[in-house]
């Protein structure tokens, strides 16, 4: 019986029944940097260059890795083409949890929808479901994207806006980085790319924001999804800001690496830090390491 | 994202950062049909993010919109209008009126007119009144006229329309008018721009017209 109620309570509390946003904590959050020396946590952002082009045979999207929260790189190599489905891919731009789950939430929704219609899904399907919660939350799930994938009825690229617009083009670019990789795209954009040529240019788009925008740096990822039904991802395809390489060749002075054992242990005497543990003994003192 | 750049878009309600059809939009009726037209410019603060827009919409199979505003505003009511008028022509069993969409449309707008930046014009033919033309501006007043412009770009050729416009046009004087009204527009107007889009509509159907910017009547 008392478990009973204090479950009820519990349930109230997390107001778990009622749909939306929960804003009780709005007034206490807005004071805390006024009354506090606390500052708020910024939240984290795909500063980002995300950008997709359709080919030939299908569509190639391309994205950076760079996540930044405020003016600080957050996350050097994080993911940011997010799948739908077998056959339909998202890159994200904008409040990096907004991106993630929206995406998750409609590859959930298409999953089931599959199932139930027993077809694959279709590009424009991602779309309109995308559009409509975007709406919905009226711009305050800050998501850009760019949806690219192959159906039934061809390859298809769109953008999607956080208030909930859509377009539809050959060749598009979102996130901070969009005008660099625009640029590049404008330039070097034909009909009927081969695969080799596209990758080449979305490559390039990336790289444009990786290097000409402050919210995008790191790899080039990409992922093509191609006309007969076969996608590669290749995470990491490209990595011209890798760090590894510089940190193994620099030669550190021999002082600074220490060997074990390097220093002889003349006497053991240990206090115990509690009654009781008079008769704990340490087997074997040098097998710490770090 | 960038914020409004215009002091326009501003004291228009847009939020920093939406995407805006900063547009010339325009629909002309003639004695059996009507024609429809727009520049393809969609901007958000200063950049252009697509060049290319389509912003005249199908509600029907005989009645379009030209959507002005902001983007995802007016995606979703036309969305909503769409879904709306197929439903009543499967109940009515014949083609709608195109007074039943640009009301439809009007009420949508009227009733959330707090929370949306719309303007549309709707044009199109049923077999009862022949080629029509309804404007629904921003606080949702539907008014029939024989010719509409709207956008930003509407305010620099409402001279040019007044003494351009004559009665009883034939459908290629009315395509001209339209064309040679938007090239004007797209000359003066920042937050138009790009390839102008034209759908012509009568009792045979919808016909669709593209002119390349390097093709417009007039430009700078």
């Amino acid at each position: 019986m008392h478990g009973e109620s204090g479950k009820q309570s519990l349930r109230g509390a997390l107001k778990e029944d009622v749909p939306g946003f929960n804003f009780d904590n709005y007034a206490r959050n807005a004071s805390l940097p006024t009354e506090t020396t606390m500052h708020l946590p910024s939240a984290m952002k795909t500063g980002t260059t995300i950008a997709g082009v359709t080919f030939k045979d299908g569509v190639v999207l391309g994205a950076d890795t760079r996540a930044t929260g405020g003016t600080e790189v957050a996350d050097k190599n994080c993911e940011k083409i997010h799948y739908l489905a077998p056959n339909i891919y998202c890159c994200g731009a904008g409040t990096a949890a907004d991106t993630e789950k929206t995406t998750e939430m409609i590859s959930s929704q298409l999953d089931l929808l599959r199932l139930s219609t027993g077809s694959p899904s279709r590009v424009v399907t991602a779309c309109t479901m995308l559009k409509r919660m975007l709406f919905r939350y009226q711009g305050h799930v800050s998501a850009a994207l760019v949806l690219g994938g192959v159906d039934s009825s061809g390859a298809h690229l769109y953008q999607i806006y956080p208030h909930g617009s859509t377009d539809k083009n050959p060749y598009v670019t979102m996130g901070s980085g969009s005008l660099a990789a625009m640029s590049v795209f404008e330039t070097g954009f034909k009909e009927d790319m081969t695969e080799a040529e596209a990758i080449e240019l979305v490559k390039e788009a990336i790289l444009a924001g990786i290097y000409n925008d402050l919210g995008s740096g790191s790899n080039v990822d990409l992922t093509i999804i191609r006309r007969n039904g076969e996608v590669t991802v290749l995470r990491g395809y490209l990595t011209p800001n890798d760090v590894e390489p510089l940190r193994t060749s620099y030669k550190r002075p021999a002082a600074l690496s220490v060997p074990a054992g390097a220093t002889a242990v003349l006497s053991t005497h240990m206090d115990p830090a509690r009654p009781g543990l008079e008769g704990l003994v340490i087997e074997d003192a040098t097998a710490m390491t770090f | 994202m960038a914020m409004p750049s215009t002091s326009l878009e501003h004291s228009m309600g847009l939020k920093p950062g939406e995407v805006a059809t900063g547009t010339t939009i325009m629909a002309v009726e003639f004695d059996g049909g009507v024609v429809l037209g727009a520049d393809s410019r969609t901007s958000t603060g200063t950049y252009v993010a697509n060049r290319v827009s389509d912003k005249l919409t199908a509600l029907h199979h005989h009645i379009y919109c030209c959507r002005s505003g902001s983007a995802a505003d007016t995606q979703a009511l036309a969305d909503y209008v769409r879904y709306f008028l197929a439903s009543h022509a499967i109940d009515l069993g014949r083609t709608p009126a195109v007074y039943t969409a640009a009301k439809l449309m009007s009420t949508l707008i009227y009733r959330n007119k707090d929370n949306l930046l719309a303007g549309v014009i709707i044009g199109g033919w049923d077999p009862k009144d022949g080629g029509q033309v309804y404007t629904v501006t921003l606080g949702g007043t539907l008014q029939r006229q024989k010719f509409s412009i709207g956008g930003s770009g509407s305010t620099y050729i409402y001279g040019h329309v007044d003494e351009a416009f004559k009665e009883n046009m034939t459908r290629e004087e009315c395509q001209n008018f339209v064309k040679k009204a938007i090239s004007h527009a797209m000359a003066r107007d920042g937050s138009s721009g790009g390839v102008i889009r034209m759908v012509t509509i009568d009792k045979s159907g919808v016909s669709r017209e593209f002119i390349p910017g390097d093709k417009l009547p007039y430009g700078p």
